[in-house]
């Protein structure tokens, strides 16, 4: 299991893979699709991940243990930005360009 | 020292195998402690870019996407590099260990090289913000507030890129002097999938800072 070598063949055909990905997603980045802009740079961002995690940082080949790291370390990501997200943009704050709360931030120059 | 063969075995251990787990398991927990940080950060660009949407838009289009993509594929070809060296390590090839090491860090100076050229042209272009900050925009504060987020979310990665070099050129150094053999290979293991890390960073940095509103 973990002596597992993965064969040079493995790692070139998920490099090449990631480079296809790398100009797909900026070629969609050109594409007019309104809001779905933003959910197909995560999706093709998250497959890279997925492909990186999975095969260059040997975890689809390592024990459930390593798997379950990894997967909590997923899982606590999600209620970071699920929590403060979901809390942040229900708020129905006003933005007023000129007053905004960092506006005050910087010193006036 | 312990009764293993290989002498490379600390003692709390049984043998080779479960040193070598414990070791990386202890480096995937260090890399969750840094998805939170990352994760922290991405979590408030992800607000007020939903929030100030336009001056984020204009933020980025300052922005070259043929640098930023070149540092993508630099930064993969890097990772591809690096599990070839994590491969050879495992087989105990020593000689292509150092070489695909040397090939990372030269990829990983490339990165850094890049990045410098896109630093110093924001800086030429008065986009560092703080007091020199000037850009003709209709809310210039919101522009400044997407390169605040742009320089410390590129310079928190490109940190981790530098200590990154720090940890390869020791391990070529460990290489060179024969310390790695197919039952002791955890710190060019560990290292690479540090060094992937950095590599899923800036996979989400690079659609998330240099792509918006590009259609």
């Amino acid at each position: 299991m973990s002596e597992h070598v993965i064969p040079k063949g493995v790692y070139v055909l998920i490099f090449v893979t990631l480079l296809i990905l790398t100009l797909l997603t900026v070629e969609v980045s050109f594409w007019n699709l309104g809001i779905l802009n933003f959910h197909m740079a995560v999706l093709i961002a998250s497959t890279k991940s997925m492909l990186v995690i999975l095969y260059f940082m040997h975890v689809r080949y390592k024990g459930g243990l390593t798997g379950v790291f990894v997967a909590a370390g997923f899982i606590f990501l999600g209620i970071l930005l699920t929590f403060t997200l979901a809390d942040l943009m229900t708020r129905g704050w006003q933005y007023q360009p000129d007053t905004s709360a960092f506006s005050m931030l910087i010193p006036p120059r | 020292m312990s009764s293993n063969h290989s002498g490379v075995v600390a003692h709390q251990f049984d043998d080779a195998v479960q040193q070598r787990e414990t070791a990386n398991l202890g480096m995937w927990a260090f890399l969750i402690t840094e998805v939170m940080m990352f994760g922290g950060l991405f979590a408030s660009y992800g607000y007020y870019r939903w929030k100030f949407h336009d001056a984020f838009v204009e933020g980025s289009n300052h922005l070259d996407y043929l640098l930023g993509a070149t540092n993508t594929g630099v930064l993969i070809c890097s990772s591809f590099t690096m599990a070839l060296a994590v491969q050879a390590a495992q087989a105990g090839k020593r000689k292509s260990t150092i070489v695909f090491l040397l090939l990372t860090m030269v990829l990983g100076l490339a990165f850094l090289g890049i990045k410098a050229v896109e630093y110093t042209e924001k800086y030429e272009h008065h986009l560092i913000p703080g007091h020199g900050f000037q850009v003709a925009s209709a809310h210039p504060n919101l522009v400044e507030l997407f390169f605040a987020f742009y320089f410390t979310m590129t310079g928190l990665h490109a940190l981790h890129m530098i200590i990154g070099l720090v940890v390869l050129s020791i391990l070529v150094s460990m290489a060179w002097r024969n310390r790695f053999s197919t039952d002791y290979y955890s710190p060019v293991e560990n290292a690479g999938i540090y060094w992937h890390f950095v590599d899923i960073v800036w996979i989400f940095l690079f659609p998330f800072l240099y792509l918006i509103g590009r259609s």
